[in-house]
Order: C-alpha cells, then structure tokens, then sequence
C-alpha cells in the first residue's frame, strides 16, 4: 500500500480477529423496538453464534427485518441491548462496523448506474488503508464466481432483472468478508437453482466460521438449511431451536394463521411444511 | 473466515484497465482543452494580442525569458483579460464541482446548484449586502453573504426535499420552484428598497457575466472556491458508497450524517464562490457532470475533479463566445449558459422521465 494511501486512510480502526465456532458473533438482550409509536420488538432474546446459519422466520409484520436491522444496527433499541463482537453496538464506529457485519438489505437500489463489477467492489471499502486491501481483487471475483454474476460483470447495475440485482447485491456483502452477514430475505426475487445456490453460500460461511442471519419466508428452506430456526410472532421470539425440533404443526399454525402439514422428506428426513389444502 | 466461497475463481474482467486508460485519456483531454481555451481567451477580443505576445508576456512575468509587451498590451492582458479568465475558471470549476457533488449528496442526477434554488438563495445574500450597502468584511462581503444564505437555503432544501432518506425527483424540483420564487420575491425587496446606483449594479451582476473582473474579485472568492475544490475529491469513494442508498452506505463504513454536513457545506461554498462574483449561471452543474458521466461512467473519483475540469472549460469557452460573438456588444454569460443549458435540461427530465415510467 502507498504511503500517501495510508497517511488519508481512516485511523485508529479496530480490526476484528477470528473467533473459534460457537463463540458470540452479536446478541440481543431483552431488546425493544417502537415504530411509529406501534411496539414492533418486544423483549427479545436472541444469540447469533460463529459458524451457524440462523433463520428468521414468521408472519408478515412479526418484525423479523427490525430485528435484522437492530443487530445490524441501523435502528436505535428503545430497551434492551445489541451487542456486536462483544461490545455495544453503538460503541462501534460506523468504520469498525463495518469489518465486523455485512447486511443484505430486502431490495437493492442505485443511484447511478454503476457497473456490476464497481457495486462489488464498494463492498470491499471497508477494508481500504488496511493490510487486507491487498485481497480485494480475489474477494471480488470468487464473490462474483460463487453467485454467478461473473457473466455481466461490466453490465451497468441499472441494466439487470431483478433476480440479477438481488445476487450482486448478495455478492457485494460477501465481498465485504465480515464475520457476521445479516441476510434480510436473500432468496426473494431469485429462481429455484440461485435460491438453493445462496443457501448453500450461507451454509460454506458458516462452515467457514462465520455467523449467518437470514430472514426467509420458505420455511422449507430454512428446514433444509439452517442450523437454527427461531419463529417471531408479534415481536416476540416464539420458538428458537433447530428447525426439525420447533417446526411443528401446531406452532406453525398457530403463529401463521394457517393449519399446515409438516411431514419428514422420504429420503432426507428433512421435515417439509405444506399449508392444509383442500382435496 | 476471509474466503468468500470460492468455486472457480476467475480472474477480475478486463474492464478495469480499459477504463483507467480512458479515464486519463479524458483527463488530459479536458485540461489540454482548457489549456487552449485560456490562451485564447487571453487574447482574443476587442484589443487582440497574437498567442506568442501572451505567451511571451506570460514568460516575462515568472522570469522565464520572454519579454514585456507594450504598454497597452501589457495592461490589458494583465489587468482585463487575466483577470477574467482565472475568474472563469474558479467560478466555472466551482460550478461543476458543486453540481457533482450535490448529484451525489442527494442520490439524484437532477440536483443543481441552480435548479433546486441554491444559486438564488446565495444571491439573496449577494443583493443584501449589495442593497443594504454592507461593508463588514470588506472586499469580502459579498461572498460571506452569499455563502450564509446559499448555507440556509441548501439546508432548507435538504430538509424539505426528502422523505424516507430518499429525494424523489418530483419533490427535489417543485421544492427548487417554491425556493427560486421566495429567493426572487427577497432579491425583488431588496430591489425596491435600493437606489438607482445600487440597481444598476445588482441588474448586471444578476445576469451572470464575468465582465467587472479584477484581481480583488478574483481574490475574493479564491479562498471559497479553493477550499471547496480542495475538500470535495476527498469525499469522492464515499459518495460511490452514497449510491446505494443510506443504510448500506452506513453498512460499509460511511459516516452518512458527517458526510452529508460536510459536502452541504462544501456546496454552499462553491455556489457561494461562484454566485458572488458573476450572479446566478446555471446549468453548468447539470450538463458538465452529465456529459462526463455518460463518457467515463459515474465513479465519482473522476467525477467530482472532472466535473470541475469540465465545468472551467465551459466557463472559459462560454465567456469567449459571450464576449465575441455579439462583438462589439457583450452577451450576458448567464444568458447564454441558460440558451444552451434548458433544452439539456428538458431533454434529461424526459429520459428520466421515461426510465421511469412516469413520476409517480
């Protein structure tokens, strides 16, 4: 790195260090959250540990991307406490944040229309002025190769389906490399090939050692996937646990209002949610 | 826990070096035009002065050979025409730059200096202190007043403009009318209650020309246009950041709050620098910047020092054309910049216009 690079890079940043699996990535402690007056968190209890994928799962409105976004934090907790590698997360600088968690927010817009390969790249600022600037090139294209977005790479963002938009956006938070990826509903606008192709992503971090929050609505998915699955229900954590083990069907349809099926795949074991149909 | 998941990793596209390349291309490009476009300006005009007598005076004076011209020649190159086009450079600079910035600021490519009423606000400040005969800071005065209220007003607009972190076009413009016609309503009071003098000067500077230049002018809003040139590139990786919005530019590090207090004032700066000496000319903000985005894309680490570039050598090209076209008549810059600038204008509402798929 330049001298004259370093004498204008940001200073004084913590660098976060590798914590063996199973450790605190970031927890909630007896966190609340009101918006608009309406209580949306209420006391909630929840600990994201290094090398798991977490669920986040529940109705519409049962507050799982406020509670995604309080970790990450983006949202000032009216009680309660975040904290995010053992410390407050307002204790953080927006800098030392950021080495520290990558968030995928529910859709992904831009200003001006900048090319793949460039909105990629942003996500890999955090890390300019240190010694793992020197990374950047190799991070950018095995995150581009892993959510095979290689192929447009010069396209203008603005250009792309929406599907394209939402793996760019994905491969800009894994290019960022911090130890705790908050992923607010991934598999949204993707097909059935990139969704099961970012939940394999979720699950080589986590093997990788990192913590994965994802917020999904494919309770199937995150049956297959996760390691944990924890059901919000009016702002309150219903359940919290391996998803074979909380995904019943009474709970399930009590929380979504709407009697299902849950029955054990044929082969894998892996339960499968089906809502009770008629005929 | 660094390696992204890696399954056949490729090498990064070769768009990387094509576009460094095209970007020092560009670059040179504009300063080699500007480069030219201050010779000639230097000049041409009523009194021409051949391009080896301006080169040979210019020689002369930072003691590298040449030799002083006669008196006349030496006089007006060096009190009128020198005068005039570092004015135009600072002024056109400041113009870009602050119009980049501001594009980038508010996540918009239709905010301008003088679009959104930034330009009219400083220039309430400018007929004040014009009007009311202010003297405080002396040489100075001018620009002090023009940079509090341009201040106020970019803060004003800033708050009335957005809603959600987010500044949607229709917002950003109706709010420029509602600021351009309160900015007009102030500028016409202050008007009513000036004397004859008083109007004469405030109706030339208000049409935007550069023509009562002179080395204090130049002086006076050196130090603005200076510090905001200086400032803004800094900022440059930043505002890329910007374009995602500002929760992920918060996930990646940026100091979204900080950075937008400093830009808002590094633009109240620039407008503020360009607004005291030549009134309001509009425009250059919004084409030079535009152009240059669709040329080289829009990183903003070219952007915003290109946009400056780009913004001098429309000011200096424009104020040949003003003071040479209609020889021997002069046309108000400010005139001109708006004969050009509103068809890009309207053109560029009616892409955005239809990229989007109507206002909404």
């Amino acid at each position: 790195m330049n001298p004259f690079k370093a004498l204008l890079a940001p200073r004084r940043r913590e660098l976060p260090f590798p914590v063996p699996a199973g450790s605190t990535a970031a927890e909630a402690a007896g966190v609340g959250v009101r918006l608009g007056g309406r209580p949306v968190l209420d006391s909630v209890d929840l600990t994201v540990r290094a090398g798991e994928v977490l669920a986040l799962v529940g109705p519409n409105g049962a507050g799982k991307s406020t509670l995604l976004a309080a970790l990450a934090a983006d949202l000032p907790v009216d009680s309660g406490e975040i904290r995010v590698d053992g410390r407050p997360a307002t204790r953080w600088t927006a800098a030392e944040l950021a080495l520290r968690r990558a968030v995928l927010p529910q859709s992904a817009a831009l200003a001006f229309p900048f090319p793949v390969e460039d909105v990629v790249r942003m996500g890999r600022a955090p890390w300019a002025g240190t010694a793992r600037e020197d990374e950047d090139d190799t991070v950018v294209a095995a995150a581009m190769a892993a959510t095979e977005v290689t192929g447009f790479a010069t396209r203008p963002f603005s250009a792309l389906s929406g599907g394209e938009r939402a793996r760019v956006a994905l491969a800009r938070a894994l290019a960022q490399s911090a130890p705790l990826l908050l992923l607010d509903e991934p598999t949204a606008a993707l097909d059935l090939r990139h969704q099961e192709l970012v939940l394999r992503i979720c699950r080589e971090r986590a093997a990788a050692g990192d913590a994965v929050v994802v917020v999904l609505h494919d309770l199937g998915l995150a049956a297959a996937y996760a390691d944990r699955a924890v059901v919000l229900h009016g702002g309150r954590v219903a359940v919290d646990g391996p998803p074979a083990e909380v995904f019943t069907g009474a709970l399930l349809g009590e929380v979504y209002r709407q009697p299902v099926e849950v029955f054990p795949h044929p082969r894998t074991g892996v339960p499968l949610v089906v809502p009770k149909r008629l005929a | 826990m660094t390696a992204a998941p890696c399954d056949g990793s490729t090498a990064p596209s070769a768009g990387a070096p094509a576009r460094r390349g095209r970007t020092f291309a560009l670059t040179a490009a504009l300063s080699a035009a500007l480069l030219v476009g201050c010779l000639l300006s230097a000049g041409l005009g009523a009194y021409d002065i051949p391009l080896g007598d301006v080169l040979s005076s210019l020689q002369h004076r930072v003691g590298l050979g040449g030799q002083a011209l006669d008196r006349v020649a030496e006089s007006v190159l060096w009190n009128v025409r020198l005068p005039r086009v570092t004015l135009a450079l600072l002024v056109g600079s400041s113009l870009g730059c602050a119009g980049a910035l501001m594009q980038g600021v508010f996540g918009n490519p239709l905010a301008e200096p003088g679009v959104i009423g930034i330009s009219s606000g400083a220039a309430v400040g400018a007929v004040a202190s014009i009007a009311l005969g202010l003297t405080f800071f002396g040489n100075w005065t001018i620009t002090v007043c023009a940079f509090v209220s341009g201040l106020a007003t970019v803060l004003l607009v800033y708050v009335l403009s957005r809603s959600g972190g987010r500044t949607e076009v229709v917002t950003l413009i109706l709010t420029g009318i509602a600021v351009n016609a309160f900015a007009g309503a102030l500028i016409g009071l202050f008007i009513f209650f000036a004397d004859n003098a008083q109007i004469t000067q405030i109706t030339f500077w208000q049409l935007g020309s550069l023509s009562q230049a002179t080395w204090p002018k130049v002086l006076a809003v050196l130090p603005c246009a200076a510090l905001g040139l200086l400032v803004a590139p800094f900022h440059a990786r930043k505002l890329d950041l910007l374009a995602l919005g500002e929760r992920p530019a918060r996930h990646l590090g940026v100091d979204v709050e900080r950075l937008r207090i400093v830009l808002v004032l590094v633009v109240a700066l620039l407008t503020a620098a360009a607004v005291a000496v030549a009134g309001i000319i509009s425009f250059v903000g919004l084409l030079v910047p535009h152009l240059l985005r669709m040329a080289n894309g829009p990183g903003h680490r070219f952007l915003v020092p290109g946009s400056a570039l780009g913004g001098a050598l429309v000011l200096v090209a424009g104020d040949l054309a003003a003071r040479t076209v209609a020889d021997p008549a002069e046309l108000p810059l400010g005139v001109l910049t708006a004969l050009f600038g509103s068809p890009f204008f309207f053109w560029l509402l009616r892409r955005t216009r239809r990229r989007q798929g109507g206002w909404a």
